[in-house]
């Protein structure tokens, strides 16, 4: 029973923290959907899980990489038990077979989750090349709705290295859920998500 | 007039919430004749954000000069995260901004606390002034390193210096006005804000020459002079409740409008260099806590000074 009450916290220390507003430049999608972003520091989960409204909170889950999430104690709990990760394997010595199997399973239990395409961190405003990953996801489930986000101050708050987040205000940008284009090649449908992510920067 | 400063502060008090009544009225009579129009909704949002802005301010004159402190710490605080936020600033600025919102904030504010004077004076134009750079020169980054290195500076002194003059107003010794600093602190506070809400009214009811276009669109001529002569009438009006004559209070008073113009110019040219209309979002109507703040920012130091010299003990 504690739980709700950690979210509740949780949120209430990012808001605190970096802000983190939503800004939709669309209405946000009623159904299933795959929030993917910019990645450029540890707050990013924490800041876009924050920024939805509580309905879409409960059923998002944030897709985390279990060498930062995964640690005994705190990251643990949080990773666990609030916000509900869907772990996944980064490191290929570790790997055991194919790591978005647990992404996959998520999504046909129904969950919406929060991806970073770029799969690492980068310190520049705008983000690197998408990964694979979120191609396979869009042709394996056709009607999901992908919404691009961009994160605009958290690259500067706790760049990487860095330890002391400053208090910058973070606004939260989401875009319109990008259109499905038939038979369009994995590298030009990567370039249309990326370029999606950067229109909001 | 022999009240206590308790007695006044209540007097005043009292004055502010039958005005924001009298406000909250017309804009609900506004509403009702006018419909609901994007102006009236603004007022309205206005007002509401008034009533609590007010209501934190006289809870913690309530409670006494550590509460002002701690209240206009976080005013500084808040102004200062609008103020970076607005900045591009780049990784190699991480050390020196860290030591400005968690150190430099809560040092100014003690020094405030502590009641030394010397130091509060010169520890942020002097000593963070070059700390800052210092600082920053471990980043290891030359891209822009001056432009960098002086918007950080720009905001520290705005943000945290020039705001925390107005708290340290509960720290002068001035003739025959011992333990009365928080009427003057309240006294500035109400100046400024009167001015900028007469200013603004003035404005939409007759305003028609444009002031400074480019740099704020909503401020006129008509405003400015209907505004200001307004705050200067009632800054007079309220002597009472200063170390000031009736004539010195007037004197005062468009001493603290003639400042906050300037700063809310100033700064909103800066917002606009910084390419925003407003300075954040945090207060209903009137946009970031920067916007609220920018008169104060320039007329407390100059307000504190020109006191201190005139009317020490």
């Amino acid at each position: 029973m504690i739980e709700p009450v950690a979210a509740a916290a949780l949120v209430g220390i990012t808001r605190l923290l970096v802000g983190a507003r939503a800004d939709w430049q669309a209405p946000p999608p009623l159904g299933q959907c795959l929030i993917f972003a910019n990645h450029s520091s540890h707050l990013d989960t924490l800041a876009i899980w924050s920024a939805l409204v509580p309905a879409m909170r409960a059923r998002t889950r944030p897709v985390a990489a279990r060498d930062y999430w995964d640690k005994p104690g705190l990251r643990q709990y949080v990773a666990g038990r609030v916000l509900h990760a869907v772990l996944i394997e980064r490191r290929r010595e570790e790997q055991d077979g194919d790591p978005l199997v647990p992404v996959i399973a998520a999504l046909e239990q129904g969950d919406s989750l929060i991806l970073f395409p770029e799969g690492t961190r980068t310190a520049e405003r705008l983000p690197q090349r998408f990964r694979g990953g979120l191609h396979r996801l869009a042709e394996a489930f056709p009607d999901l709705a992908l919404v691009p986000a961009y994160l605009d101050t958290l690259h500067r708050s706790l760049p990487k290295g860095a330890h002391i987040p400053l208090p910058l205000y973070c606004t939260v940008r989401f875009g319109p859920a990008l259109a499905r284009v038939a038979d369009e090649p994995r590298e030009a449908f990567l370039e249309r998500a990326r370029g999606a992510v950067v229109a909001l920067a | 007039m022999d009240m206590t400063p308790q007695q006044k502060l209540m007097w005043v008090f009292g004055g502010i919430v039958a005005l924001l009544a009298v406000a909250s009225l017309v804009g609900w009579w506004l509403h009702r004749r006018r419909g609901d129009t994007e102006v009236v909704r603004n007022l309205n949002a206005r007002v509401r954000a008034w009533w609590g802005m007010v209501a934190v301010l006289g809870v913690c004159f309530m409670l006494g000069p550590t509460a002002n402190l701690v209240v206009f710490a976080c005013i500084s605080f808040f102004a200062l995260r609008e103020f970076i936020t607005l900045t591009p600033t780049r990784p190699g600025d991480h050390l020196p901004l860290v030591i400005a919102f968690y150190v430099l904030i809560p040092v100014q504010y003690w020094l405030i606390h502590d009641q030394w004077y010397g130091l509060f004076a010169i520890f942020l134009p002097v000593y963070a002034f070059l700390a800052l750079p210092a600082l920053a020169v471990f980043g290891g980054d030359t891209h822009d390193f001056l432009e960098r290195t002086t918007k950080i500076q720009w905001g520290v002194m705005i943000a945290i210096y020039c705001i925390s003059h107005a708290p340290a107003l509960l720290i002068l010794h001035l003739r025959g006005y011992e333990g009365q600093g928080p009427l003057l602190l309240l006294y500035l506070m109400l100046v400024v804000q009167i001015s900028d809400v007469m200013q603004y009214v003035f404005g939409k009811l007759f305003g028609k020459r444009k002031l400074a276009p480019t740099v704020s669109p909503s401020k006129t001529v008509e405003g400015l002079i209907g505004g200001g002569l307004t705050a200067t009438a009632i800054g007079a009006s309220l002597w009472w409740i200063t170390p000031f004559t009736p004539l010195q209070s007037a004197g005062m008073s468009a001493l603290i409008v003639t400042c906050g113009v300037f700063g809310g110019l100033a700064l909103s040219a800066v917002k606009r260099s910084l390419g925003a209309k407003d300075w954040g979002r945090m207060i209903e109507g009137h946009g970031g806590m920067m916007d609220r703040m920018d008169s104060v920012s320039f007329a407390a130091p100059i307000f504190f000074h020109v006191t201190r010299y005139y009317f020490s003990s």
